[in-house]
């Protein structure tokens, strides 16, 4: 669980994040959305410990980010998976090196124990073939499935997924979807997902934080989102005309 | 606009991201395969071209000394003299150093410059890596070598020297060996060897910087590369000055 209290952030006289107070929960998909310049990624940085807040807290599982010393921050590390926009795979390694990539800094296994765990991983996410190809030789969305396994591969405490799906036509961007959803299940994973895609937050987001100006606007699930009056979250969430018909039908069918 | 405190800041930052490079070390396992790819790279890569350089500027020397002695009161054996302290002195670790800085260097800004933009760098400090370990110090490592692309340089240069004076007619083989023997300074040969040292240092290091911390995307790896080799130069030219006046002056 990752708990977040009064965050503050500033760049220069930019305040971006203006007093954010929230929860993420384990064993949950956690999405974070709002409109660009909200400040979800600056968020989701901090919630990574790339940037340094002013003003706040952020404890994970209890212990308080700032009160931690050099090298627990570097433990705490560790204990996080990241998934980027853009895969971010080491492009001089194959797949499977990539995957083993944090078995190889963080462990003291053998190679035929870390060749094991590659295995498992990388038949999780169904690439079981693909462990010498190059990330070049790779589609979009097995980058994306590369990206998740190696985000699990050292068994994290923390998942964080940054736009997982962009880029990718909507039956993968679902698939790659579903695979998080059921990762962070199946591991009992605190996952947050910074995302633009609608289709994300009516299938996976068990819990949904809605960013506005830096201000935590709205939060709820895939569920109160059909019915929120909020008007920042129904001009951003339902501002297509199918997501309009969806949200009718819906509220049709359940009232 | 770059103002001086740009400048001063930009110096400040090479500074500290040159203390990070010992500080948390990268696992020996994961960092030896690194240093023998950054040697394969950077070091046995550029024998080559260093190698075609070295002979054809060797003979070059040869042929421009010779033909600027007129006066028949100078020895013969001042062909190989003047290519042997022009080759040892200067050319090998100086004008090497400079064409290093445009193929070494570009390629250093270039794979960690295109590493930041594709967030591979992130993904290293997501991990909680020292990225900058990881990334400049196998270079360090392997430009440790660079001294022995410079001896190949100078054994090259000198070499193309006497075939171009003994084939293209300048000059006698024995004059020319006698020449390269005449004089000889055994501490020219440590003050080229410091300078090979210290450029090394500078080209593993300044490219790393540039490509390290550029902001933007592929236009900008190409921009940051450009820079890279014009400030490695720079310096290159700057710290030969330096090193000239306190070691020959």
């Amino acid at each position: 669980m990752i708990q977040v209290k009064d965050l503050h952030k500033s760049f220069g006289d930019a305040h971006i994040l203006k007093g954010i107070t929230t929860s993420f929960e384990k064993g949950k998909t956690n999405l974070i959305i709002g409109q660009s310049g909200s400040g979800k990624t600056v968020f989701l940085k901090c919630l990574l410990g790339l940037f340094e807040y002013e003003q706040g807290s952020i404890a994970y599982e209890g212990k308080n980010f700032s009160d931690l010393s050099k090298t627990e921050k570097i433990n705490l590390r560790s204990e996080m998976g990241m998934v980027f926009q853009g895969s971010a795979l080491f492009d001089s390694m194959t797949i499977a090196e990539n995957v083993m990539f944090p078995l190889r800094m963080f462990t003291k296994q053998n190679k035929s124990e870390m060749e094991d765990r590659v295995n498992v991983v990388l038949q999780r996410v169904n690439l079981e073939n693909a462990h010498n190809k190059m990330p070049s030789e790779a589609s979009g969305g097995m980058q994306k499935r590369v990206a998740i396994a190696r985000a699990i591969v050292n068994r994290p405490k923390f998942l964080f997924c940054d736009e997982p799906n962009s880029g990718l036509d909507p039956k993968t961007a679902i698939v790659i979807d579903n695979l998080i959803q059921e990762i962070t299940a199946e591991f009992n994973i605190t996952t947050v997902i910074n995302t633009h895609d609608m289709n994300s937050v009516m299938e996976i987001g068990e819990k949904i934080v809605f960013l506005k100006d830096g201000l935590l606007e709205w939060e709820g699930s895939s569920e109160t989102i059909f019915r929120t009056e909020n008007e920042a979250v129904t001009n951003f969430v339902y501002s297509s005309n199918l997501f309009r018909k969806v949200r009718r039908m819906y509220l049709e069918e359940n009232n | 606009m770059k103002t001086p405190l740009t400048y001063l800041g930009n110096i400040g930052t090479y500074f500290i991201m040159i203390k990070d490079i010992f500080r948390r070390p990268t696992k020996w396992s994961v960092m030896k395969p690194l240093i023998l790819k950054d040697i394969d790279d950077l070091i046995i890569g550029s024998i080559g071209i260093v190698a075609f350089i070295s002979f054809f500027v060797g003979g070059v020397v040869a042929i421009q000394t010779s033909l600027n002695m007129t006066s028949p009161i100078m020895p013969k054996y001042l062909v190989g003299f003047a290519t042997r302290q022009s080759i040892i002195l200067e050319f090998a670790p100086t004008f090497i150093s400079i064409i290093m800085a445009g193929k070494v260097g570009s390629f250093i800004t270039s794979s960690i410059g295109t590493m930041r933009v594709t967030e591979q760098i992130d993904a290293l400090e997501v991990m909680g890596i020292n990225a900058i370990n990881y990334l400049v110090f196998p270079k360090f490592i392997a430009l440790i070598l660079y001294p022995f692309v410079i001896s190949i340089a100078m054994f090259l240069g000198i070499l193309g020297g006497l075939l171009a004076c003994v084939y293209g007619g300048y000059g006698t083989m024995e004059n020319y060996i006698e020449g390269v023997q005449l004089d000889f300074i055994p501490f020219h040969f440590v003050y080229a060897f410091i300078k090979t040292f210290v450029f090394a240092f500078l080209l593993a290091t300044i490219p790393s910087y540039y490509g390290y911390f550029m902001k933007g995307g592929a236009l900008e790896v190409g921009k940051a590369s450009t820079t890279s080799f014009v400030w490695t130069s720079v310096m290159i030219i700057l710290v030969n000055f330096l090193l000239t006046s306190l070691l020959l002056g």
